[in-house]
């Protein structure tokens, strides 16, 4: 093994050197200029992200525990921009409320090490990998949670999100130890020739399906979501909501498409029945929700409904769809998550009702909000319309119209609690509403990426076939 | 760029150009430029098709084709035949209209219009799309600023109105997004590729099992639009609540769609399934047309008297199309052209009556005719014309439709017919019963003998949609020849 075979890892080995560069920085920046480790960390992301850009060869590590192929550096790329638009979006914060604790680099360095986490993951060769992957994921970002130390219902999510996330990597675990018992190995490419449907590897996906199910929170797995939401800095919900659930969305995919292929028959029926579920229940609990983080979690949890219609088809169209679908709700989501973040921030304020009457005060933060909650109920022509009917598209052409049809009827009632908030900004009045401000720079970029995100992504045909291309390399 | 791009581009150009204003006067100056822009394109485009047509025989002319995203076949793929510029017409004078007749909107005036025009570029490019996707998009486009409309500028339950409205329409989107993509999954049936294109899939025999299946979608889905009973409750709240332009649109322009789009997909691309099915809907949209007129006796506001007005008219335009044949059709399009300019200039009317009265409620009005003689006069006109009268656009229209409905042999069709026809008797109720008790007799309110006459931006507004009115009433044969011209590869499919 070559040391320059370790480039494949480029994106892995740039973050872990920018998180460790973190630490060392957080020793050696003296107390009072703490506020400039924010700086740092933001700018070294940035170039991060950059350099992702590059192209990357396609092959794998460690005897195939870690392989990368260009989707999947594409994905990371993906996860890259939402994750620099979300230190764009929670810099402020971390000013104002989190360096005065003199913990604001602690934010950056967990964040960063559960990314490199989710790279892993998606990069697994091998389940051991995907496990480890996993676990680096999940665990920094409990400790994120519960940042907030001063909040109680921070701690509090912090607490919840570790214990259900722990059961649920438990529960994998002994998914995966099935599958090896069935197969004899832990390796992808080993697994695929022997795996046959018999009871006890149904036995262990469904056990291993459950783990990740957790992450992506689909029902019956959600019960989480609503209070670490609420309890989490907006800025950590929001890492939950999109990266995290991206990230756990494209390895499921991945491990569905090829490892899990000849479970197909089984699958299929359990996606039909839980992406039905996901929707329902997301959708119907969203529409009495009166507090903004809330609220985002029911509708995020419906969003992973809408994805398993681009998962239970099987095909390079799916495939295509799912990962377009997931750009797509990366930008739309952080978007409203960015406009919650900032009124929280100015104001403190957190429901439905707190924005009556906010485009008479904001107009511009609230049609960044009407975009994005356009986004994510597919009005066009914004992007989220084009990713929402690709995903139908391909779910119609196996045959599933009903299910199709059943998801539009599931738009019908998001719309419904959308326009909530829309009728709360726009059509109502209020006698104190929140009153006019101007955000920072940061906010500003990190919004003004979301909208232009939002705007163009779902007009420019050539990055659709582009993922359309570069997914072929899953379904041969 | 081509003569019909132009149609989407410029409503943006003026949105982009409102964005940058400040206030209502610059607001509605830009609104007007725009909208008196698009009246000359729509007007230079009909004369532009006239002249096409003589020398080339394909069904859409002015076509442009480019592809969008390559994996589904969607195209951007544009194109007009003598039915989508008449409508393009249509929406080109109501949206003018409607700019003069809110002139004075004083709350938030800038994003009014911009909504107005995001309305209009949406329905502008529905009626130029040949391709089932970016109809779709445009579709929705025009559907979802009603919420905003509605909600901010109406009055009355205005956020239950403009919430039911939305919902219900976006419900029966659901309808039809199901119904495009069966189609578009059945397109490659005898062998070719997938596509969105109307005209190619045209060309493809869509297996019957397919059409039976999938036409009821679609054709729900859009006729909830055109106020297919009993799918039509979203319509008299919406009226009810929206501002005086909104409704013109909505009514003028916007119902139209349902029907337009009925034809365009439903009949022309699943015209076995639409045999099929014709009895189903038939009975429906009769019902909604004899629903709508009694409804509307007993109304006594006069914005819901003419939602169920709209209700019974556009069920009208159902009916001729579900008659399948050539004289009904040209009917359903008259009858959709007609139907637009009369109730848009009601509701204007209306709005004119409301802005000075301060009520809809005909048994609060009465003897306006003494005190505010040319609203009135104008107002008892659209009423001759809306019961149909000879020499106004209304006759033509259900001359057609009758006549068509009653070529069907068979005694199911001449009795749902029989049964239809007398809808206009009821008509003539309403429309006199109104005439009557707000126009003539006494004047009921003291203060109303001091009611400021029309304004110049007022009678603008209304001269010019009484205009078109009078015009296809007296000479409708230009019109419908253009009509019946473009209608012929319709029919291929269903004879």
């Amino acid at each position: 093994m070559e040391l320059s075979s370790f480039f494949l890892m480029r994106h892995e080995m740039v973050l872990l050197a920018i998180a460790l560069i973190l630490i060392i920085a957080e020793i050696l920046i003296p107390k009072q200029k703490k506020s400039s480790a924010v700086h740092l960390a933001i700018f070294l992301f940035g170039i991060h992200t950059a350099l992702g850009f590059f192209p990357l060869e396609e092959s794998s590590l460690f005897g195939g525990m870690f392989r990368t192929n260009s989707l999947i550096h594409f994905f990371k790329n993906v996860l890259n921009i939402g994750v620099f638009i979300l230190l764009l979006q929670s810099a402020d914060w971390i000013q104002e409320k989190i360096v005065k604790l003199n913990r604001g680099t602690e934010f950056f360095i967990l964040l960063f090490f559960s990314l490199l986490g989710m790279y892993f993951m998606i990069s697994a060769g091998d389940f051991l990998m995907f496990y480890i992957g996993m676990e680096l994921s999940t665990i920094p970002v409990a400790a994120l949670a519960a940042f907030e130390l001063v909040k109680r219902t921070s701690s509090e999510a912090g607490i919840k999100l570790i214990l259900s996330a722990a059961l649920a990597s438990g529960i994998s675990l002994f998914g995966i130890s099935l599958l090896y018992a069935t197969s004899g190995s832990i390796y992808f490419h080993d697994i695929i020739e022997v795996i046959t449907s018999n009871n006890l590897t149904i036995l262990g996906f469904v056990l291993f399906f459950a783990g990740l199910a957790f992450k992506i929170s689909l029902v019956p797995f959600h019960f989480w979501t609503a209070d670490v939401y609420e309890g989490a800095p907006i800025s950590v919900a929001s890492y939950l909501s999109v990266i995290s659930k991206g990230a756990a969305v494209f390895i499921l995919m991945i491990l569905m498409f090829t490892v899990l292929r000849p479970l197909m028959e089984v699958w299929e029926n359990m996606i039909y029945v839980v992406a039905l579920a996901t929707m329902f229940v997301g959708n119907l609990f969203a529409l009495r929700q009166q507090n903004m983080k809330r609220f985002l979690a029911f509708s995020s949890i419906a969003q992973a409904g809408f994805i398993l219609l681009g998962l239970i088809t099987g095909t390079q169209l799916g495939t295509a769809s799912v990962v377009y679908f997931v750009m797509i709700y990366i930008f739309s989501n952080l978007a409203a998550f960015g406009v919650v973040q900032a009124i929280s921030l100015k104001t403190g304020k957190e429901n439905i009702d707190d924005y009556n009457g906010l485009y008479r005060t904001n107009p511009k933060l609230s049609l960044i909000m009407l975009l994005a909650l356009f986004s994510l109920a597919g009005i066009p022509p914004v992007a989220g319309f084009f990713g929402k009917f690709f995903l139908y598209t391909a779910a119609a052409s196996e045959g599933y119209y009903f299910l199709v049809f059943l998801a539009v009827v599931n738009v019908t009632i998001s719309l419904y609690y959308y326009l909530l908030v829309v009728r709360a900004m726009f059509l109502r009045t209020n006698e104190n509403p929140i009153p006019f401000f101007n955000n920072k720079l940061y906010m500003r970029l990190g919004l003004g990426i979301t909208v232009i995100g939002i705007l163009v992504l779902g007009v420019y045909s050539p990055l659709y076939d582009y993922i359309y291309e570069l997914s072929a390399v899953f379904n041969q | 760029m081509d003569i019909l791009s132009l149609f989407v581009v410029l409503p943006v150009l003026v949105i982009i150009a409102l964005v940058f204003t400040k206030g209502l006067k610059q607001a509605r100056q830009i609104a007007m430029v725009g909208s008196i822009i698009q009246l000359g394109m729509a007007i230079n485009l009909l004369f532009a098709y006239l002249k096409e047509q003589s020398i080339n025989d394909s069904i859409f002319v002015f076509t442009r084709d480019i592809v969008w995203f390559e994996e589904f076949n969607i195209h951007y793929n544009i194109g007009v035949d003598g039915i989508s510029v008449a409508l393009i017409l249509l929406t080109s004078i109501i949206v003018l209209a409607g700019v003069f007749i809110s002139w004075k909107t004083y709350d938030l005036p800038k994003e009014f219009f911009v909504s107005l025009l995001v309305l209009a570029t949406g329905v502008y490019g529905f009626f130029i799309s040949i391709d089932l996707f970016t109809m779709f998009l445009f579709y929705e486009i025009a559907v979802i600023p009603m919420y905003l409309l509605i909600g901010i500028w109406g009055s009355g339950p205005k956020e239950y109105s403009a919430m039911k409205l939305t919902l219900m329409l976006m419900g029966a989107s659901a309808l039809l997004l199901v119904g495009i993509l069966g189609i578009y999954l059945n397109s490659n049936a005898d062998g070719g590729p997938l596509t969105f294109s109307i005209l190619e899939i045209a060309q493809v025999n869509i297996p019957f099992e397919a059409q039976k299946l999938f036409f009821p979608l679609i054709f729900i889905g859009f006729a909830v639009l055109g106020a297919l009973f009993p799918f039509h409750t979203w319509s008299p709240d919406g009226h009810a609540s929206a501002p005086t332009a909104v409704s013109m649109l909505h009514a003028g322009v916007l119902m139209k769609l349902g029907g337009y789009g009925v034809f365009r997909v439903a009949m022309f691309l699943l015209p076995e399934g639409a045999m099929e099915w014709s009895w189903f809907f038939i009975i429906l949209s009769a019902t909604g047309v004899i629903y709508g007129a009694f409804a509307a006796i007993r109304q006594t506001d006069l914005k819901y008297i003419n939602a169920y007005a709209s209700v019974s008219h556009l069920g009208l335009v159902l009916f001729a199309l579900l008659m399948l044949n050539k004289t009904a059709w040209n009917g359903a399009i008259l009858q959709s052209l007609s139907h637009g300019f009369m109730t848009a200039l009601f509701f204007a009317l209306i709005g004119m009556i409301y802005t000075r009265t301060n009520t809809r409620d005909i048994t609060k009005l009465g003897g306006l005719l003494k005190v505010i003689p040319f609203i009135s006069v104008i107002y008892v006109i659209a009423g001759l014309a809306y019961l149909g009268l000879p020499g106004f656009s209304g006759f033509v229209a259900e001359m057609n439709i009758f006549v068509g409905a009653f070529q069907n042999e068979d005694m199911f069709h001449r009795v749902v017919t029989i049964i239809s026809v007398s809808s206009i008797v009821v008509t003539a109720v309403y429309i006199l019963r109104v005439v009557g008790i707000i126009l003539m007799g006494p004047v009921k309110n003291e203060s109303y003998l001091s009611l400021p006459q029309a304004t110049w931006y007022e009678t603008t507004g209304v001269l010019l949609l009484l205009l078109p009115i009078v015009g296809i009433g007296v000479a409708p044969l230009w019109l419908s020849d253009m009509i019946l011209k473009s209608l012929q590869p319709f029919l291929q499919g269903v004879l």
